[in-house]
C-alpha cells in the first residue's frame, strides 16, 4: 500500500462494508417479504427521512440542546470541584466517593425518580438533569486527574522559585491538566447525550419532544420506518458531536504543544 | 586528594547530613561547602546520593539528620534537571520569563530579561518556539537560559547534558562555562562523565556508592574561563586519571 493510496483506501472500506450490508439488508426484506413493522428495508427507511426530515430535525435540536446545556451545567459544578479537590485533600477524599458512586449508579435506574421530581410537565428539566449526571464524573475526573499530572521537576522548580498556592494552579496545574480535561469532555459529550435519551425515555411524555420520544411512539404505533430514521438521526447527532469535540480536541492540543 | 574543608565564606553548605527513606539510608553522613564562584563537580555511580545532595542544597528536601546551610535565599538558587523541565504549553520567551513572573517582575520587564538571557545562550530568533519544537539541545539551553534570569548566587545542576549526543554536550559544556565564567556563581555539577566533572570543575567529588559519603576529592587550578583545548592538555589527562582512579577504587571496596 503506498502513502497516497492508503487514506483512500482507509475511507473506502468503512464505505464499503456499510454500502454492502445496507445492500444485503434490502435484499434480505425484499426476498422475505418482511413486513415493515418487523423490519422496514433501508429504502423505506430513507423515504421516512425525507417525508420527516423537518420533525426530526426538530426533534433532534430538542435532544442535542438538552444534552449541550447538560454539559455546561455539568462542566459548572464539576470544574470548581475539581479546583477545590486539587488544591486540599479533605475535598478529595469527601466527593471522591460521592462521584464514584454517582458514576457506578445506572443512569437508567435514577431517571424515573428525577423525571417524578421534574414533573410530567417539565419533562426537560429530567432530560437535562440526568444528562448533567452522566455527563458530571467524566468531566470532574479528567479535571482532576489533569489538575495532578505536572511534571515533578516543575513542581519542584515553583518550589525552588517560592511560588504562591496561586501561582501554582494558574502557571502551572490549569495548563498542564489541558489534554486531561479535553479528554473528559470528549466522553463527556458522548454520555451527556445518552443521559438525555434516557430520560426522554423514561420520562414517556409527549411533551417530551425529542429524539428518543419520537422513537419510542413511532414503535408503539408500529410507524418502524420512521423509528429508524429517528435512531439514524440520533446515530448521527452522536457521531458529528463526537467528531466535532475530536477536531476541537486536535486543534487546541495543537496549539497546546505547539504542533 | 584532601578532605573536604569547611571554610566561610560560604553560599551554601551540609554539614553530616544524613538522609533515609522509610528508614533506609541514601546519603551520609556527608559535608559539603560551596565558597562564592566555586565550580564543583559530583560524580559518583547511580544511586550514591547526588541528586539528594543537590535537593538538599536547592532546599527541596529536609535531611533527616545534620543541617543544611543557605547564604542564597529563594530566588537566589537555580536548579538546571537531568531533562529540560519545560512547560510543554508555553513558548522559549515564556518558560524563561516564569522564574522573573513568579518573582512579581512585570510581564515585558520579564519578557525583556527572558529574550536577553535566550540570546546569551544562542537562542534570539526562538523565543516563541514551543519546547515540542526545539531540539534536546536547543530545550536545554533554554532550561540554562531560565536557570541564569535570575542571576542566581548559587547554580545547581543535575547530569543536565546526560540525554544529548557528544558534539551537543561539549558544546553545551563550553557555553554554560563561558556563560558561568560572566557572572560565577557558585556552581554544583552532578556528571556520571569524569572528563566532563574535570572540564568544568575546579574541585571534583567522587563519592561511594549509596548510601554516598565523599571518597576522594580532586582541586584542580581555577583557570577559568578554560579554553576547549584545555581537554587536550597533559593536566586535564592527569587529572581524569587521578579521579577515575579513586572512582574505580570506591566501586571495588563497595563490591
Amino acid at each position: 500500500m503506498s502513502r497516497k493510496t492508503a487514506p483512500l483506501l482507509f475511507l473506502a472500506a468503512p464505505l464499503g462494508l456499510s454500502l454492502a450490508l445496507l445492500g444485503g439488508w434490502e435484499l434480505a426484506c425484499r426476498g422475505l417479504a418482511l413486513p415493515v413493522y418487523l423490519l422496514p428495508a433501508p429504502t423505506a427507511i430513507a423515504a421516512a427521512l425525507a417525508d420527516h426530515a423537518g420533525a426530526l430535525f426538530a426533534a433532534a435540536w430538542v435532544t442535542l440542546s438538552s444534552a449541550l446545556l447538560a454539559l455546561v451545567l455539568a462542566a459548572l459544578v464539576a470544574g470548581p470541584l475539581a479546583l477545590s479537590a486539587a488544591v486540599s485533600p479533605l475535598i478529595e477524599r469527601a466527593v471522591q466517593p460521592l462521584a464514584v458512586t454517582l458514576q457506578v449508579t445506572p443512569v437508567v435506574a435514577i431517571a424515573p425518580l428525577v423525571v417524578s421530581w421534574a414533573g410530567l410537565d417539565h419533562p426537560e428539566y429530567a432530560t437535562t438533569a440526568l444528562a448533567a449526571v452522566v455527563a458530571f464524573f467524566p468531566l470532574f475526573s479528567g479535571a482532576l486527574t489533569g489538575l495532578k499530572s505536572a511534571d515533578p521537576d516543575l513542581e519542584r522548580l515553583f518550589d525552588l522559585y517560592g511560588a504562591t498556592p496561586g501561582q501554582r494552579l494558574w502557571r502551572l496545574r490549569v495548563p498542564a491538566a489541558t489534554p486531561f480535561v479535553l479528554e473528559g469532555i470528549k466522553v463527556a459529550v458522548g454520555l451527556s447525550v445518552i443521559g438525555a435519551v434516557v430520560a426522554e425515555i423514561s420520562a414517556g411524555s409527549g411533551r417530551s419532544q425529542g429524539l428518543a420520544w419520537t422513537i419510542v411512539e413511532t414503535t408503539h404505533q408500529l410507524r418502524m420506518a420512521e423509528t429508524f430514521a429517528a435512531l439514524f438521526a440520533l446515530a448521527i447527532l452522536a457521531v458529528g458531536l463526537h467528531a466535532l469535540t475530536r477536531v476541537a480536541e486536535t486543534e487546541i492540543l495543537r496549539n497546546w504543544r505547539g504542533r | 586528594m584532601s578532605e573536604p574543608s569547611t571554610a566561610a565564606p560560604m553560599v551554601a553548605s551540609l554539614q553530616d547530613v544524613v538522609v533515609r527513606y522509610d528508614g533506609r539510608p541514601v546519603l551520609g553522613p556527608f559535608s559539603l561547602t560551596l565558597a562564592p564562584g566555586s565550580s564543583t563537580a559530583l560524580v559518583g555511580p547511580s544511586g550514591c546520593g547526588k541528586s539528594t545532595a543537590l535537593r538538599l542544597l536547592a532546599g527541596l528536601e529536609l535531611p533527616s539528620e545534620g543541617e543544611v546551610h543557605r547564604a542564597a535565599g529563594r530566588g537566589e538558587t537555580a536548579v538546571v534537571f537531568q531533562s529540560p523541565t519545560l512547560a510543554p504549553w508555553s513558548s522559549a520567551l515564556d518558560n524563561v520569563a516564569l522564574p522573573l513572573r513568579l518573582a512579581g517582575v512585570a510581564a515585558a520587564e520579564a519578557a525583556d530579561q527572558a529574550r536577553a538571557a535566550l540570546a546569551r545562550v544562542g537562542l534570539a530568533g526562538s523565543e516563541l518556539k514551543k519546547p515540542a519544537q526545539l531540539s534536546g539541545g536547543m530545550a536545554m539551553r533554554v532550561s540554562i537560559a531560565r536557570s541564569l534570569a535570575t542571576s542566581p548566587r548559587l547554580l545547581l545542576m543535575d547530569e543536565p547534558f546526560a540525554a544529548l549526543d557528544e558534539i551537543t554536550r561539549r558544546r553545551l559544556a563550553d557555553d554554560v562555562m563561558s556563560l558561568w565564567t560572566d557572572a560565577r556563581p557558585a556552581l554544583l555539577f552532578i556528571t556520571h562523565s569524569v572528563e566532563e566533572a574535570v572540564y568544568m570543575a575546579d574541585r571534583v567529588i567522587v563519592m561511594s556508592p549509596g548510601p554516598g559519603r565523599i571518597v576522594a576529592e580532586a582541586r584542580l587550578a581555577d583557570g577559568f574561563p578554560r579554553p576547549p583545548r584545555f581537554r587536550t592538555t597533559a593536566a586535564f589527562r592527569e587529572a581524569v586519571e587521578e579521579v577515575s582512579q579513586a572512582l574505580q577504587l570506591s566501586m571495588e571496596a563497595d563490591a
